[in-house]
């Protein structure tokens, strides 16, 4: 890499991206630091069951002062680039609609895909950077054989998040860097440590960045409230497999699939949410076994060692973030998927991303319809 | 990497000038002005000075100038200061914030505030004004000149309307003096503030004009100082520097050296829309202050040519920054019916005394080529390229 080439460092202000900026910067990169402001956290403070004030999160001011402070030390050029709009358009919303159509969304996928490495990553090249630089614990390799950019799992598999980073392109990748990826959590402290920064004890943030205390339903009425939208009215009937109605729901968006607290009935088994189907609005429950399911079907697909998906491929397939990747095979349908696995999983959920691995690197992948 | 400063608006550099006047006040002329002993005496004759100073830049009586720490400050005494509950207030939607939020607190504190509007030109119309008048009404406070556009408000038609109906009228002239001429008697005002830093002086200091015979509520409350309009020991330094650029600023709009950097900015201007496409300035057509000038680089975000263009070591800016530091869309350019993008890919560029033809040159060498990577860049310039294509095909 060429060392007079300017890197632009997404900043969060946590230990991770911190370190990722302090090690490029020793090695004698050009460096640009961005934090993007994504969400206006006061927008909803003091909203019913909304925090009054919001502290030490993502895009708050406490995290922005800590960005600031760690590119003022490494003596790197620091702006606070605004992208809310686009956040809402393209995470935000889509977020609440998945919801409210029974479905349940992964909000960092969709903010990797069209903000981190698409606005963020433009407007990065627009002022001068040609690469960018996160503190995802993800690698990225060139394969010559194939000509392909690669995406492989972090070597810490506790804190891998390759699956949230399936929808990458090959440009996408090409421009992209994750120095900590191949490194273990402790070891990024270890050197955030050694490299004198401030934060290297700073504790993580797990939750969704944009939803306080973690209480989505929460989130979404007073997100609703204050766009001057009412919550549209999805209640409906609780129905067993056999179509038996046992009960009333207040709405589809409370519930996702394998959901087990919160049904609102009391029967002798522990009851589980097999299904939501939004047009009819019915939640529909059942036991644990009834969970189990062998197959499932994937939209929109993005394919990133592959250019396309020829031929049934045996894969091990990872359907949500905390889930031990399967052994499935995979076979193409027209422009969807089809997966099969060798065992029957646990609440296959409509909404949430499926992602394929060879080994440790991903095929590709897609949204579970 | 040279750095060239086109920013003063926002704040401007100290002349040297300015700082040799303040430096013995720090050490060897500490004292405190409201002493009785030789020290305070010192200090004391030195304020009176610089009042003197700053009176003749606005054409009133030393009494009638009280020294703040800011143009915020300034602002929000006139407000607070004269609109109690129950009156009514007249401002515009192109002020600066510490104005807007200080009128929208005054509606929290049981006043009704009227805000007029402002024409494509960033104007306000003053029969507006007129129109908006009620028996309950207060205060007026429209601006002088606007810090984002330059645009320069018909404050003395304002005044004599104010006048008439025998209502109060403050006017934020922070970003006027200096610029232009300021006359409190032909602008018919009761209130005028001032800032010390966007003229050169140090952060920290400015002026309210109080008319004599203006009752006005302090701030703070404290000792008996400043007539007992601004408690607090005065910033002997701050006032000595802003008396020397008041001084310095008075001279300079008669010996050419403004009207200099206003054929600097025309310069800059012009060449901006000779050499980059799909370019416009904000607030043409009505009169601006000759310092600045704002111009929208359409099909791209403002926020991201400020960051380019400050990588290669030219400082101007966008909008107003929020608390985090990211920027947000102006008010300012919204109010004079901006659609949003176009006030999201608009520029301020403020000269400053320091500013030279080099670095006008300097700015037009790296602005257009800045602009077109931007917009080889931006997928909405991307789809503006295909339709245009489209369209030439058919």
């Amino acid at each position: 890499m060429l060392q007079n080439e300017t890197i632009a460092v997404a900043m969060s202000g946590g230990v991770d991206s911190s370190t990722v900026a302090a090690m490029l910067r020793a090695e004698g990169h050009n460096l640009v630091g961005l934090t993007a402001q994504l969400w206006n956290q006061r927008r909803l403070a003091g909203k019913p069951g909304m925090p009054e004030q919001v502290h030490g999160r993502c895009c708050s001011i406490d995290d922005v002062y800590d960005a600031r402070r760690v590119a003022q030390d490494l003596g790197i050029p620091y702006y606070v680039v605004n992208h809310e709009e686009r956040f809402e358009q393209d995470v935000v919303r889509p977020f609440v609609a998945e919801y409210l159509s029974g479905r349940t969304p992964i909000p960092c996928s969709l903010c990797n895909n069209h903000l981190k490495f698409d606005s963020l990553l433009i407007e990065a090249r627009q002022i001068g950077a040609e690469k960018i630089a996160t503190g995802h614990y993800a690698r990225i390799e060139f394969d010559e054989t194939d000509q392909r950019w690669l995406l492989k799992r972090g070597v810490d598999e506790s804190r891998d998040q390759s699956y949230f980073l399936f929808g990458l392109t090959q440009e996408q990748l090409s421009r992209t860097l994750f120095p900590i990826g191949g490194m273990r959590k402790l070891d990024v402290r270890a050197k955030a440590r050694e490299l004198g920064l401030k934060i290297a004890e700073k504790p993580d943030s797990q939750e969704i960045c944009f939803v306080p205390g973690g209480d989505y339903t929460k989130f979404i009425d007073a997100y609703l409230e204050e766009s001057g939208e009412s919550l549209p009215d999805t209640s409906g009937e609780l129905v067993t497999t056999n179509g038996e109605v046992i009960g009333e729901h207040h709405g589809i968006h409370n519930f996702t699939v394998g959901q087990r607290k919160g049904l609102g009935v009391a029967t002798g088994n522990p009851l589980y949410v097999l299904q939501i189907n939004g047009a009819e609005r019915k939640v529909t429950v059942g036991s644990g076994d009834e969970l189990m399911s062998q197959t499932l079907r994937a939209r929109k697909l993005n394919w990133i060692s592959i250019e396309k998906l020829q031929e049934p491929m045996r894969v091990k397939a990872k359907i949500r973030h905390r889930h031990e990747p399967a052994d499935a095979t995979i076979v193409a349908d027209g422009s969807e998927v089809m997966a099969t696995f060798d065992v029957p999983q646990r609440a296959i959920t409509p909404g949430q991303a499926v992602v394929f691995y060879v080994g440790d690197v991903v095929l590709g992948g897609g949204w579970i319809a | 990497m040279r750095r060239v400063y086109m920013d003063n608006n926002a704040t401007s550099p100290l002349l040297p000038e300015v700082l040799e006047a303040m430096r013995p006040y720090f050490i060897e002329e500490f004292g405190n002005a409201s002493s009785i002993h030789h020290h305070g005496q010192n200090t004391r004759a030195a304020v009176e000075r610089a009042r003197e100073s700053v009176a003749a830049l606005l054409g009133c009586r030393p009494s009638e100038i009280v020294f703040t720490s800011g143009g915020t400050e300034g602002d929000n005494l006139a407000i607070f200061g004269m609109a109690k509950a129950g009156d009514h207030v007249i401002t515009s939607t192109m002020e600066h914030h510490a104005v807007l939020h200080g009128c929208r607190e005054l509606e929290k504190r049981g006043c009704e505030v009227t805000f007029v509007p402002v024409d494509g030109r960033g104007l306000v119309d003053p029969t507006d004004v007129k129109r908006a008048l009620r028996k309950s009404t207060r205060l007026i406070s429209i601006m002088m000149a606007n810090n984002e556009t330059g645009v320069v408000q018909p404050v003395a038609e304002i005044g004599r309307i104010a006048k008439e109906a025998d209502v109060y009228f403050h006017t934020d002239a922070v970003q006027a003096a200096g610029k232009i001429p300021i006359d409190v008697k032909e602008i018919g005002c009761d209130l005028l503030s001032i800032s010390g830093h966007k003229m050169h002086a140090p952060q920290g200091t400015g002026v309210l004009y109080v008319r004599k015979g203006t009752l006005i509520e302090p701030l703070f409350y404290g000792g008996n100082h400043e007539r007992q309009r601004r408690a607090g020991t005065e910033n002997v330094p701050g006032i000595v520097a802003l008396g020397k650029a008041a001084e310095i600023a008075r001279t300079g709009l008669n010996d050419g050296s403004v009207a200099h950097l206003g054929q600097l900015r025309d310069h800059l201007q012009s060449e901006i829309l000779r050499r980059v496409q799909d370019v416009g300035v904000n607030g043409e057509g009505a009169p601006r202050v000759l310092t600045t000038t704002n111009i929208h680089f359409d099909h791209i975000e403002g926020e991201a040519l400020v960051i380019a263009l400050d990588l290669k070591g030219l400082a101007v800016s966008t909008g107003a920054a929020c608390s985090s530091g990211a920027i947000e869309p102006s008010h300012v350019l919204t109010a004079m019916g901006l659609p949003a993008d176009q006030a999201r890919a608009s520029l301020r560029f403020s000269l400053g005394k320091q500013t030279t033809e080099s670095d006008v040159n300097f700015a037009l060498d790296i602005i257009p080529e800045t602009v077109a990577r931007l917009r080889e860049l931006s997928p909405v310039w991307q789809k503006r390229a295909v339709s245009r294509q489209t369209s030439a095909v058919r």
